[in-house]
């Protein structure tokens, strides 16, 4: 019989202070304390991090791919959002 | 150097010390090495061979104070792998087989709990080792949190871990008075002062994991004069296999 | 990885209409992540494919393990036991990997200690005098960094952002080796013996780890179209073998290979035939260490049994003393 699963966390790193924290993998522990840890000893032997954050898999809610269209296609028209929409004098420099 | 028989050092006061504190950690770091690929989980795994490179590192440190100190134009491998048993001075908690994962666990947060504390004084001090301390203050605080919440998951977690971290708490509180030998050198604070903060650590951990604490009887000494525990010349060899067989080789 | 929640959507391989869509993206180079659809067959052979290399890193660990509490100088324990950390490590990263694929670690490691999956045949030679830990950096590593970096672009994402992490990490590990091997063969006598005779013993069974020959790979053609596997075995041993020899002959080692020979027309290394009857019968699990390997991960497995229980229990009591407060 396959034994109780260790639950699992996803790991992520702030590399430097300036920078928002980034997914970089997961670790599986009993519980948060160790987890944490362990995300530290896995995941920042070469310095990579200076804040960590371990989040329990199972707490995250993603996106059907399957809706990919319905939740991000409808955002590919509104060329108006982005800057060169806009025509401006090439006189006028950088704008 | 004829690098083909073993290696007396003359142990100035502050050699003694540094050699006492090097070997601590290379053989504790050694024990735990011994895990590698053996860990009850992957994360555990990895976290281990972390603690023993830590360790490793501060002994690599201290040896090469010991070689000032000595002035002999030592090398950190002349200490670590030309020494006989007798002349090793490390405690003989460091020393004791990993037995299972309770029983290191509990030998590295009791070994923890002491030498954070100590760190800590040395760091704040103007002992010679206290550029060390200062960087191995950092590594011990991790080591003592760590070990300490295993010590606490394995005492409060199901009746077979409690029993085998009683019995390791048992086996190895014997091991625990020698690390208060009074030092009164100068060069470093006394563990007979860290006591306290010892103490505080440990019934902090030991209670959350509802461990009980062994009576204070006798204590077992005498790593710090070189008589070990037996089996401790087998990790020597083992060690040192490699140096002794190729007298003078470089590697 | 953020994705085990999500059931696979069960396909019928090769009638699913789905299928040309996905084979498209993957033509253009697209990357296929872990909640997408794909074809039962994708999704087994990643599974297979990533289990065993976890497998390999772990299982790896073993025949350098065996020698870290013997390494020569602290400098040697220290870069040794930082290398097989990492291997740990690899194998941890390709674990969750395949997680996200709809396994768990617990199945994968149990088909692992139950003798049905595979690892690299490589781990079950034995790791006899320190020069083999040279020989493993060296040649192992090397060998593995060839296999490794295609994969890096591998069409599944995670495997691929894995593979990234690992060869970034892993570029020290074939310098470690080579610096021991440099390190011997300019030392003593008995030195330069050893740095040979690890080489005689390991050139062969790396170049049986690009696997059996292309034409009789079962598994190319369909991980060729898939963009999981982006060279073939022969192709990358070709490349191994032309990038290895001069590191040998640099520091004066030869490989155990009459037949070796530069083919200035074509400018490569050719050489002799391989003992694919030895790969066969090791992979099928007679070997030197097969049954030493797989009772040591046995071992670590039942006697960390009691831990991981522990630490789930106290965690159970945490949380429930939470809630009751």
């Amino acid at each position: 019989m396959t034994e109780a699963p260790m639950p699992l966390w996803e790991v992520f790193i702030r590399s430097r202070a300036g920078l928002a924290h980034r997914h970089v993998g997961s670790v599986h522990a009993p519980d948060a304390a160790m987890a944490l840890q362990s995300a530290r000893d896995v995941y920042t032997r070469r310095g990579e991090g200076l804040s960590l954050w371990v989040v329990p898999s199972a707490a995250i809610t993603a996106s059907d791919p399957a809706e990919k269209d319905m939740m991000f296609e409808p955002t590919a028209s509104k060329i108006y959002r982005h800057p060169s929409f806009y025509d401006v004098p090439d006189d006028v420099g950088h704008m | 150097m004829p690098a083909t028989t073993s290696i007396v050092v003359a142990e100035s006061p502050l050699a003694r010390l540094a050699l006492g504190r090097a070997d601590d950690v290379l053989i504790l770091g050694h024990r735990l090495s011994e895990w590698c690929g053996h860990a009850p989980m992957l994360e555990a795994e990895l976290s281990i061979a972390n603690l023993a490179l830590d360790l490793i590192g501060q002994a690599r440190a201290l040896y090469a104070l010991a070689a000032e100190a000595e002035g002999a134009g030592r090398s950190e491998d002349d200490f670590a792998y030309l020494r006989d048993e007798r002349g090793y001075r490390n405690l003989l908690l460091v020393e004791q087989p990993n037995g299972d994962f309770a029983r290191t666990m509990v030998r590295h947060f009791l070994y923890s709990a002491f030498i954070d504390p100590w760190w800590r004084a040395t760091a704040a001090s103007n002992s010679p080792l206290a550029d060390i301390a200062r960087k191995a203050e950092k590594e011990s605080a991790y080591h003592l949190r760590h070990a300490g919440e295993w010590v606490v998951r394995l005492g409060d977690g199901t009746a077979e871990s409690h029993r085998r971290a009683q019995d390791a708490l048992d086996f190895l509180w014997p091991y625990t008075g020698e690390m208060f030998a009074p030092d009164s050198s100068g060069l470093a604070p006394d563990p007979a002062g860290i006591r306290p903060r010892w103490e505080a650590n440990v019934a902090a951990v030991l209670a959350e994991a509802t461990l009980t604490r062994p009576d204070d009887g006798w204590m077992q000494e005498g790593g710090r004069e070189g008589r070990h525990s037996e089996q401790f010349g087998r990790l020597l060899a083992e060690l040192q296999h490699m140096a002794r067989s190729h007298p003078g080789a470089s590697w | 990885m953020y994705t085990q929640g999500l059931t696979p959507q069960a396909s019928e391989d090769g009638n699913d209409p789905r299928e040309a869509a996905f084979q498209a993206r993957i033509d253009a180079e697209d990357r296929i992540e872990p909640n997408d659809w794909m074809p039962d067959s994708y999704r087994r052979t990643l599974i297979r494919q990533i289990g065993q290399h976890a497998h390999s890193e772990i299982v790896g660990m073993l025949p350098e393990g065996n020698w870290i509490t013997r390494a020569p100088s602290l400098r040697r324990k220290a870069a040794l036991l930082a290398k097989v950390q990492d291997e740990g490590g690899h194998g941890l990263y390709l674990y969750a990997a395949a997680e996200t694929l709809g396994i768990s670690r617990e199945e994968m490691v149990e088909q692992l200690l139950a003798g049905k999956a595979r690892y690299s045949s490589i781990f079950n030679y034995p790791t006899l005098t320190w020069a083999d830990i040279g020989a493993i950096g060296w040649l192992v590593d090397g060998a593995a960094i060839m296999n490794q970096i295609p994969l890096c672009r591998c069409s599944y994402g995670p495997y691929a952002r894995a593979m990234i992490r690992i060869c970034k990490e892993e570029s020290f590990h074939q310098r470690q080796g080579y610096e021991i091997m440099c390190a011997l063969a300019r030392g003593t006598p008995a030195q330069k013996d050893m740095a040979q005779d690890a080489l005689n013993r390991w050139w062969w069974p790396c170049l049986m780890m690009f696997g059996p020959p292309d034409s009789e790979s079962q598994h190319s053609d369909a991980s060729m179209r898939w963009k999981i596997k982006r060279f073939t075995n022969d192709g990358l041993r070709q490349k191994f073998v032309d990038a290895t020899v001069p590191q040998a002959h640099l520091i004066g080692l030869s490989m155990p290979d009459p037949d070796l020979r530069f083919n200035e027309a074509t400018g490569h290394w050719e050489f002799g035939a391989i003992d694919w009857a030895e790969f066969r019968r090791v992979l099928a699990g007679d070997g030197p260490c097969n049954r030493e390997r797989l009772a040591a991960r046995r071992a670590a497995h039942a006697d960390g049994t009691w831990v991981r229980e522990a630490a789930l229990a106290h965690a159970a009591k945490r949380r429930a003393r939470r809630e009751a407060a």
